[in-house]
């Protein structure tokens, strides 16, 4: 039976077992449309389609499987540009599917045409511009291997109206076959004894585990391979969650906003086995000044992240979860633990993470409070800046896909769609979003679909009206010169309410706990609380841009 | 150092826009890029000759292997190969100077495929260095307009870059 190239695409989904779609529509995509709504396919309407990128990519942070969102041609495409951006940097994988003008109507300059393919060349995985109905089957089953394999990473399909329109017969192939890409999953033996050596022989070993950990599901056998050979453990920004935080060899995250004793113990050790992490310039914040006395082992599944930021002394290319379970048949416990445990916990009691109460809202507060409720089972979406650095520190992650969190892009607006997408994902968990008043702003939009949908996610806004890392920097390193940064916002509480939300207000720290309670009453619709926090509170310890650990900054 | 680099790839539509733009994205310098169909018309090969040092050209081979539509890269610099490009000069000549500049391209083993009032069009063939020679002894006689293909190279004897007999 011949069916229309739109008909084929929602197979092809069903196929592929997607569970969600967000989307936006417009006159490229109505083919798709009305194929969608025949379909059991759940769709989720957005009201901008950076939301619905954001949205997939919680989705996939949330759960393990690929987001997918579905845009129109022209601005609905570009809309998308973020979103892409920001699920490449951090590797998450999307099937993104924009619509297109008709093929010879391509390269006119026409209504609502955008070089979509083009444009998003450099931001995702791979793009696709199909140019033939029959082509369009193999387009999707590759789309999805590429997305979820390997590397993980968005990819974006461009569908012309006219290939939506066009009737074939659908044949979905059951493999994917691209000469091109081929990623390697175990890794190489001898390396693999090479690295188990180090490690016995390590005399003060740290792990660093990044998202890497995550994405490949290895947080059993990190557990394993740190507790085996007492191995501390820091994770990055990430990472948060592949390792408890309430572990004894847990050390937080590491980095610019790191804790203290993370960067202390990376500055100091001998080895450092860095596993599905690409030493960023929020981790290692001076590269060549990073892990001065280690040997480092690499593991990660992208050949190109080895030696791209730092030198490595033993790489081993693989996925990360197979590489790890490999590393522990072989790896010899290390006899010597006791002087280097003592030491981290000398640090870890002498430099806990720390603020002070002044009678004002601290931010910190607010989290530790949130964490509390929460009983630290909740997923935690964040937007940009200091709210994020604050909900990194503060709440104690145990489990991964927990903390959804733009790290390489660092897009503020992220965490609100990014929440419903995590939301819809894990429908029976608890989930906040952590907010600051800039970011919150860039997509309150997505209030409406949270509301629309009767989705219970909760808002904290830890507001103090500024743009407050900016206002930071300014205070740190221009002077106080506080251009532009000093930001106002609505009156939330109508706000929320005028979205169907619930809205509050809290301006005094006693009232934070019982305004949380409250919040997790609520069932049926998103609450957004307003918290106002003290002005000035800064993101505590901070190594600046281009410095290092003996230049950090402290409260 | 310059390094050359062969790079099979899919016969795509874009395929060139994802390895230039790699370059230019990732700040690589290519000193020169040439392109065409293969023994098999589904591939298509690079030559490719980057001006960078040893752990700048690793990091472009990774980041080319990464791209999906590229099959292979191999680095041959140091393999034995042959090479070879193909330039068009075109030379101020007045009749008085006709007769040398006839004499270098004889040299070189060039040919005269054109000739105007006052200038003469040259095609060459040849390595980088006989390249770099002929350009070198024609530059006195005023160079007015130059073009090259870039370098196409190819291994040595029955080795070869191919994905069927990859090595």
């Amino acid at each position: 039976m011949k069916q229309s190239g739109a008909q084929i695409l929602i197979k092809c989904l069903e196929e592929e077992k997607v569970r969600a779609i967000f989307g936006y529509p417009g006159g490229a995509v109505l083919d798709i449309y009305d194929a969608l709504y025949d379909s059991s396919l759940k769709h989720f309407l957005v009201r901008h389609e950076q939301g619905a990128a954001h949205a997939a990519d919680g989705y996939a942070r949330a759960t393990g499987k690929p987001g997918v969102c579905l845009a129109t041609s022209g601005p609905g495409a570009t809309n998308l540009v973020t979103g892409l951006a920001n699920a490449y940097m951090d590797s998450i994988p999307m099937v993104a599917f924009t619509g297109q003008v008709a093929t010879h109507m391509i390269g006119r300059d026409s209504f609502q045409e955008a070089d979509i393919y083009g444009i998003t060349l450099p931001i995702t995985k791979h793009n696709f511009l199909v140019k033939d109905v029959k082509e369009l089957p193999r387009v999707v089953k590759e789309s999805f291997h590429l997305a979820t394999t390997g590397r993980p990473g968005p990819v974006l399909i461009d569908l012309p109206k006219d290939v939506c329109q066009e009737k074939t017969d659908l044949k979905y192939p059951k493999v994917s076959q691209l000469r091109g890409y081929r990623p390697v999953l175990d890794g190489h033996p001898e390396k693999i004894s090479e690295a188990a050596a180090a490690i016995t022989g390590a005399r003060r070993p740290v792990i660093c585990a990044g998202g890497g950990a995550i994405s490949s599901g290895s947080s059993e056998v990190l557990r394993q391979l740190a507790e085996l050979c007492a191995i501390p453990v820091t994770t990055t920004l990430m990472g948060k969650g592949v390792f408890p935080e309430n572990h004894p060899l847990s050390l937080g995250m590491l980095g610019m906003h790191g804790t203290k004793y993370a960067n202390y113990a990376v500055n100091e050790c001998d080895l450092l086995i860095t596993i599905g992490a690409r030493f960023s310039d929020r981790v290692t914040v001076r590269a060549d000044a990073f892990a001065p006395k280690a040997r480092i082992i690499h593991i990660d599944i992208d050949p190109a992240e080895i030696g791209k930021n730092v030198q490595v002394d033993i790489p081993i290319v693989g996925d990360v979860k197979r590489v790890l379970e490999q590393l522990c048949q072989v790896v010899q416990a290390r006899t010597e633990t006791e002087e280097w445990s003592a030491k981290i916990r000398e640090w870890k009691d002498k430099y806990p993470l720390r603020y002070h109460h002044n009678g004002k809202i601290k931010p910190q507060f607010v989290i530790e409070q949130i964490y509390e409720v929460t009983g630290g089972n909740a997923i935690i979406a964040t937007e940009v800046g200091q709210n994020q650095m604050w909900a990194a520190q503060f709440y104690t992650f145990t489990k991964p896909r927990t903390f959804i969190s733009s790290g390489g892009l660092g897009t503020m607006g992220f965490g609100l769609p990014a929440a419903i997408g995590a939301q819809i994902g894990r429908p029976g968990e608890t989930v906040f979003n952590i907010a600051g008043d800039g970011s919150i702003q860039m997509n309150i939009q997505e209030l409406a679909t949270a509301a629309d949908y009767k989705l219970p996610l909760k808002v904290a806004i830890l507001n103090n009206n500024y743009l407050g890392m900016v206002r930071q920097w300014q205070d740190i390193f221009y002077n106080g010169r506080l251009a532009y940064s000093d930001i106002s916002g609505p009156d939330y509480v109508k706000l929320a309410e005028a979205y169907g939300a619930v809205g509050m207000q809290v301006t005094r720290p006693e009232d934070v706990r019982r305004a949380l309670q409250k919040a997790m009453q609520v069932e049926d619709r998103p609450v957004l609380i307003d918290f106002l926090v003290d002005r000035k509170e800064n993101v505590f310890p901070m190594i600046p841009p281009e410095g290092t650990i003996s230049k950090m900054l402290e409260e | 150092m310059f390094r050359t680099l062969t790079v099979l790839v899919e016969n795509n539509p874009g395929v060139l826009t994802r390895v230039a733009s790699l370059f230019s994205r990732r700040g690589y310098n290519i000193d020169s890029l040439a392109v065409g169909q293969t023994e098999n018309p589904s591939i298509s090969r690079m030559t490719i000759v980057v001006e960078e040092g040893d752990k700048v050209i690793e990091q472009v081979t990774k980041q080319l292997h990464k791209l999906i539509d590229v099959i292979k890269v191999s680095d041959i610099t140091e393999e034995e190969y042959v090479d070879r490009e193909l330039i068009l000069i075109k030379t101020d000549a007045d009749p008085s100077v006709r007769g040398e500049i006839m004499q270098i391209v004889e040299i070189f083993r060039a040919r005269i495929v054109d000739i105007g009032q006052n200038t003469l069009t040259i095609e060459a063939t040849g390595d980088e260095g006989k390249i770099r020679a002929i350009i070198e002894a024609l530059r006195p006689f005023r160079i007015r307009e130059l073009v090259r293909t870039g370098k196409i190279a190819m291994l040595r004897g029955s080795r070869f870059n191919t994905v069927e007999n990859g090595n």
